[in-house]
């Protein structure tokens, strides 16, 4: 700490800095020295296993015996056996609830409570609107299994307002388990949008709503010229988050359905699972979780460059 | 600007109402969980008792205290070595000059993208191999991987944040790298470090495919595992089943409580983890 404090104080100083003395140019290979450990980590327990999961992919393994090459065929399997394409096409589905959903929530939200910013409070809503980003999806999970059940919440709430006819179990009906499942996600996203959108608000030029204002615009207005473009950069965060939070959907489907009834909720990542560790077909399922890895890398990259970053 | 006290009133029922619709499943489970054992729970009908009973079983029967404090540990130790290997290399990263750095720092980046499904088959297979599955060493060194590429990203973005001038003052006094960093940067990046600390322990509490995958012996299961293999065996048992589910929750949403700031500030700063 002493440098540091003798540091600040000579900046604060400020006339005896050398001038001229720009950052050495020369090459720091201690650097190797410090970036090793790191690396060492991530090379080991994430590089060199993701470049075996691409490697494995190439061939019909069993997971013990001898596996054989197969070319690309797991990956022109992924397009065209159905139940793999059920599952990707559940995840667009996902995608719906999980994204969509709450950005669409999120944007009417702050269409009307846009000025609702300054309101006293606001920290305090803002803290239970972001809770289920923290709590572990195994137990977000586990209490909707309770809501969904035959007689969980959702269907006693069902009952007493006399629409008895609509109960149903939930997560047992092929038509109502996916969407199911996607309002769970709704639940986890939408509070999280509406966080991120309602603190990009707070931070957009006051005298931009005055103007509006003076020049007469409505909520829609002021909203689509100058709420919008204001929080471009949250929206594209918020998109990123949950769209690759629905790709990557796991734990959910794991603990509420097992992919079923039937086939009618499984999703890639559950499906990759299930063929590296229960029906043994290890070179489809590394397939699956690079066509995943690709997807998530792809929508990561088109968002950013949808949105280039202001910030930074 | 001012807002009118209709315009107030509106956001403020707005507001109420999707914070009730955020806080009903969750406060449904923490009643569940206070209703003695065998009482049929209707509704938000309060039970006819507190009960501390189901979380004694679970906490005991159900092995929890066992898996609560395995998630500690592989926690605890995930943060400190993610702490300690991304303070170095985003020290590196930050003021260094050296052949292949911004391909290293790419390559980092794809670790904050990556799903563990792209690389959890084959790490099971090697570890197997190295016989580290079913120990600590298979939660802990993968998970620390997965949250250096967070990690350094965050420390790098620190330490660039840090006044230039400052770092110049200190070298023209005589510090060396490791002065510089110890006695300098790493004294004022508390901060980050705490917020960083905060979220690595959240993913790694909560992370579930890759303890599935790793553990199959139960005294290594973590909180998490230990909820989803106890759901399997008493799905009617939905008291007890809530107790289980409230105990795992429980420590992240406390030390949420206690710092919700940073957790918030932490997370919308754009941190995508893969």
């Amino acid at each position: 700490m002493a440098v540091g404090n003798r540091a600040l104080a000579r900046e604060r100083g400020g006339a005896r800095s050398a001038p001229g003395r720009g950052p050495r140019p020369r090459r720091q290979w201690k650097a190797y020295l410090y970036l090793a450990p790191a690396l060492a980590v991530l090379g080991v327990f994430l590089l060199y296993p993701l470049g075996q999961s691409v490697w494995i992919s190439f061939f019909d393994w069993n997971g013990l015996s001898l596996a054989t090459w197969v070319g690309l065929d797991n990956y022109v399997d992924i397009a065209t056996d159905p139940r793999i394409r059920a599952a990707f096409g559940h995840a667009l589905v996902l995608i719906v609830f999980f994204a969509l959903l709450p950005v669409l929530l999120g944007l009417l939200l702050t269409a009307v409570m846009g000025r609702a910013a300054r309101l006293r409070g606001l920290a305090f809503f803002r803290a239970v609107l972001f809770l289920p980003q923290v709590v572990a999806s195994v137990v977000v999970a586990t209490s909707w299994l309770a809501i969904y059940a035959p007689d969980g919440l959702l269907n006693q709430v069902l009952r007493a307002v006399g629409l008895e006819v609509a109960a149903r179990s939930w997560l047992g009906d092929f038509g109502t388990a996916l969407p199911a499942v996607g309002l769970v996600g709704s639940w986890v996203g939408t509070g999280l949008c509406l966080v991120l959108f309602l603190s990009g608000a707070a931070q957009v030029d006051r005298e931009l709503y005055e103007a509006a204002r003076l020049e007469g615009a409505g909520l829609l207005r002021e909203f689509l010229a100058v709420t919008l473009p204001g929080i471009r950069g949250q929206i594209a965060v918020a998109l990123t988050l949950t769209v690759v939070a629905a790709l990557k959907t796991f734990d959910l489907v794991y603990v509420t359905t097992r992919g079923g009834p039937g086939d009618s909720t499984t999703v890639p990542a559950y499906l990759a699972y299930e063929r590296a560790f229960q029906t043994n077909q290890v070179g489809s399922a590394c397939a699956i979780g690079i066509v995943l890895a690709l997807l998530i890398l792809l929508v990561s990259l088109v968002i950013a460059r949808v949105q280039p970053a202001e910030e930074d | 600007m001012r807002i009118s006290r209709a315009e107030a009133t509106a956001n403020y029922v707005l507001l109420a109402v999707f914070a009730v619709l955020t806080l009903v499943p969750l406060l449904g489970v923490l009643l569940s969980a206070v209703t003695p054992e065998g009482e049929l729970r209707v509704g938000f009908e309060l039970p006819s008792r507190l009960s501390l009973g189901n979380f004694a079983q679970a906490w005991e029967q159900g092995g929890f205290s066992r898996y609560l404090v395995n998630s500690v540990l592989v926690a605890a130790g995930v943060v400190l070595l993610t702490g300690l290997l991304s303070t170095l290399a985003g020290f590196a990263f930050a003021t260094m000059r050296f052949p292949g750095r911004s391909v290293l720092f790419y390559v980092v980046l794809l670790g904050l993208l990556l799903p563990v499904e792209s690389f959890v088959i084959p790490l099971y297979h090697d570890l197997r191999g190295w016989g580290l599955t079913d120990t600590y060493w298979s939660l802990l060194l993968p998970q620390t991987a997965q949250s250096l590429a967070f990690g350094t990203f965050w420390m790098r973005n620190y330490f660039r944040s840090f006044p230039v001038s400052v770092l110049e003052a200190a070298r023209l006094d005589g510090a060396g790298d490791r002065v510089l960093l110890w006695r300098v940067l790493v004294p004022n990046a508390r901060p980050a470090l705490a917020t960083m600390g905060l979220l690595v322990a959240m993913w790694t509490w909560n992370e579930f495919l890759l303890p599935l995958v790793m553990i199959s012996g139960e005294g290594w299961r973590t909180a998490p595992l230990g909820l989803a293999f106890f759901q399997g065996q008493h799905t009617t048992q939905v008291q007890l089943l809530a107790a289980a589910a409230t105990i795992v929750a429980l420590p992240i949403v406390v030390l949420y409580l206690f710092l919700q700031r940073r957790f918030i500030a932490g997370m919308l700063s754009g941190a995508v983890k893969g």
